[in-house]
């Protein structure tokens, strides 16, 4: 029987916390499809040591593609060395993380091994043999629950769904050296810059802090930032449409249909009333805290938790409160 | 320079989504139907091209049926040039249409094939790359902002926690995203002019489409919440019911 894939993604030769979601998610279906989990990871040398630890989450295998060029993403030489461990292994499904190198990598998979690609899937089950996944459309409007009809299945989990449950495999480091021609290529990273030291995208915190035109000026993200920083690991800004159109916050910041789905762990909501557009774009977050002076702002109904007061005199409390809980431990 | 912009109809995104009967798609009644917001920037990125460049045809493409006629001539009321109208069903199989796509855009003259980074309808993220790799083109996703240089383009895309600068040979497929490029409103003479532009239709070479779906629903209700009180006095209450009932905190 074909096994299952999952991508690792790696940034600086670390693995990122999504290469655990997606082999999670890989040994969650791989015994319906009686499939073992396989881990594929491309970096500089040494990455197949960086990644010896998914086995701890289920990966039998991590193969690693270890080659100086690969060390930084590059579309082209990883659509190919991805492509050319899937024909060789013939994989029933393989899996990519939605993130921005997810989306960018998968569908260049899909169309070089000729198979269809669901993205950022939601849910995946297993019937009778054959995979199908749940995949929000519309922003998160409704959901569609979609059939592949080729293999391998390749489908994008969203980032913070697919929670990594540990679940000891072998582990085998399998390092291999591929055929990559750099010079051949036709893109060349010219510079990547941080935006902020350790900045998290908002797509992938586990607890979002999403502010709205009642903050009623960019000066006021203070506030935001001094509650981000209390919470600590794990916590991004979000921004609604109306800021980011207002140019007081970068798109990337963006919660919403023309922004970025998030579903983390908690979504605290400030100042927003709760556009259609923007409830689609958070409304599986687990836990939702709205704090709005209007007590019919709509994001109240989504909210599980709810302060109606003036978000100006509410945050610093808040904040204040939460380093306070932070510091009992 | 010619830029070919690969675009979309979808539903407005402030629209209500109701699921029609048997599950299966979207009811279309009452709903208003817009070029999808990506590909508006992606238009925008166009003009801006071919103006600087001061020459060039900008070219629509969409895959869709009769209704997308309204779609395309949207754009041309922004100011492109011509519009051709790929007809047939639009599907979730992001690679069937990317194979209708590339097989209208094999051997064009374009210097650069624009998409929008994503639709808002199905919000796959997919056609944009795979039209590229189906058509051997180099490929950027998610760009705010390029400049053409000669026989490159150097692009800058949002990346989680930072920006990247990609210089890419010409010709090249780059998907927008909202950056630079704020989509300027049709003119009364530009809507006039775009009735009489050339829109062409044609059959798509879609083929089969093996992603299906099988089931449309609704997101789950989320349990009703409750209001935890009034003013910065709710703080530490809030705070006591986001660590010990939800474990949030």
């Amino acid at each position: 029987m074909a096994d299952v894939l999952a991508f690792a993604e790696q940034r600086d030769g670390a693995v990122r916390g999504v290469a655990r979601e997606s082999v999670s998610a890989a040994a969650r279906i791989a015994p319906g499809l009686g499939a073992q989990v396989h881990a594929l990871v491309l970096g500089a040398p040494g990455i197949g040591a960086a990644a010896a630890d998914l086995g701890r989450f289920g990966a039998a295998v991590v193969y690693a593609a270890e080659h100086p060029a690969l060390a930084d993403y590059n579309a082209e030489g990883y659509a190919a060395v991805v492509a050319d461990q899937v024909r060789s292994s013939g994989y029933a499904a393989v899996i990519f993380p939605a993130t921005t190198l997810g989306k960018d990598l998968a569908p260049r998979v899909a169309a070089l091994l000729d198979v269809p690609l669901a993205g950022d899937v939601t849910g995946l089950e297993v019937a009778g043999g054959a995979l199908t996944a749940l995949r929000p459309v519309y922003a998160g409007k409704a959901f569609a629950q979609v059939r592949l009809h080729a293999t391998p299945a390749l489908v994008t989990i969203r980032p913070n769904v697919f929670q990594p449950v540990e679940s000891p495999a072998a582990g085998a480091v399998e390092t291999f050296t591929p055929a990559v021609e750099p010079g051949n290529w036709k893109v060349r990273l010219v510079e990547r810059k941080a935006a902020g030291e350790g900045a998290l995208d908002v797509s992938e915190a586990t607890v979002v802090v999403c502010g709205g035109r009642g903050m009623k000026d960019p000066s006021n993200w203070a506030l935001l930032e001094a509650l981000r920083d209390a919470i600590g690991d794990g916590a991004a800004l979000g921004a609604s449409r109306a800021v980011v159109d207002a140019g007081w916050r970068p798109h990337g910041e963006q919660v919403g249909q023309t922004g970025k789905t998030v579903a983390p762990k908690l979504y605290i909501a400030v100042g927003i009333s709760g556009a259609i557009q923007h409830l689609a774009g958070m409304r599986t977050s687990k836990t939702i805290v709205a704090v709005n002076k209007d007590p019919d702002a709509p994001i109240f109904n989504v909210a599980d938790y709810g302060v109606v007061g003036d978000l100006f005199a509410v945050l610093p409390r808040l904040t204040e409160e939460v380093k306070a809980l932070k510091a009992k431990g | 320079m010619d830029v070919i912009v690969c675009v979309k109809r979808v539903p407005d995104s402030e629209a209500r989504i109701r699921i029609g009967e048997g599950a299966a798609a979207i009811d279309p009644t009452g709903v208003k139907f817009i070029m999808s917001p990506y590909d508006e920037y992606a238009v925008e990125a166009a003009l801006r091209t071919k103006e600087a460049a001061g020459s060039g045809e900008v070219t629509l493409v969409t895959l869709g049926d009769e209704a997308s006629q309204e779609t395309l001539r949207a754009g041309l009321a922004m100011g492109a040039d011509r519009a051709v109208l790929l007809a047939g069903k639009p599907t979730q199989d992001g690679l069937a249409t990317a194979k209708a796509l590339a097989a209208e855009l094999a051997g064009s003259p374009a210097a650069l094939i624009l998409f929008g980074v994503k639709a808002a309808d199905g919000d796959q993220q997919q056609v944009g790359p795979m039209t590229a790799t189906l058509l051997g083109l180099p490929c950027a996703t998610g760009v705010g902002s390029f400049e053409v240089k000669g026989d490159s383009v150097v692009c800058h895309r949002e990346v989680e926690g930072g920006v990247e600068v990609l210089e890419l040979r010409l010709p090249a497929v780059l998907t927008i995203t909202k950056g630079v490029y704020d989509p300027r409103y049709a003119s009364l003479k530009g809507i006039m002019a775009a009735k009489k532009k050339p829109l062409e239709q044609k059959a798509a070479a879609t083929g089969d489409s093996r992603l299906t779906v099988e089931k449309l629903a609704y997101p789950p209700e989320r349990a009703p919440g409750r209001i935890v009180g009034q003013g910065p006095d709710a703080a530490a209450e809030l705070v006591r019911l986001l660590r010990e009932e939800a474990n949030a905190l």
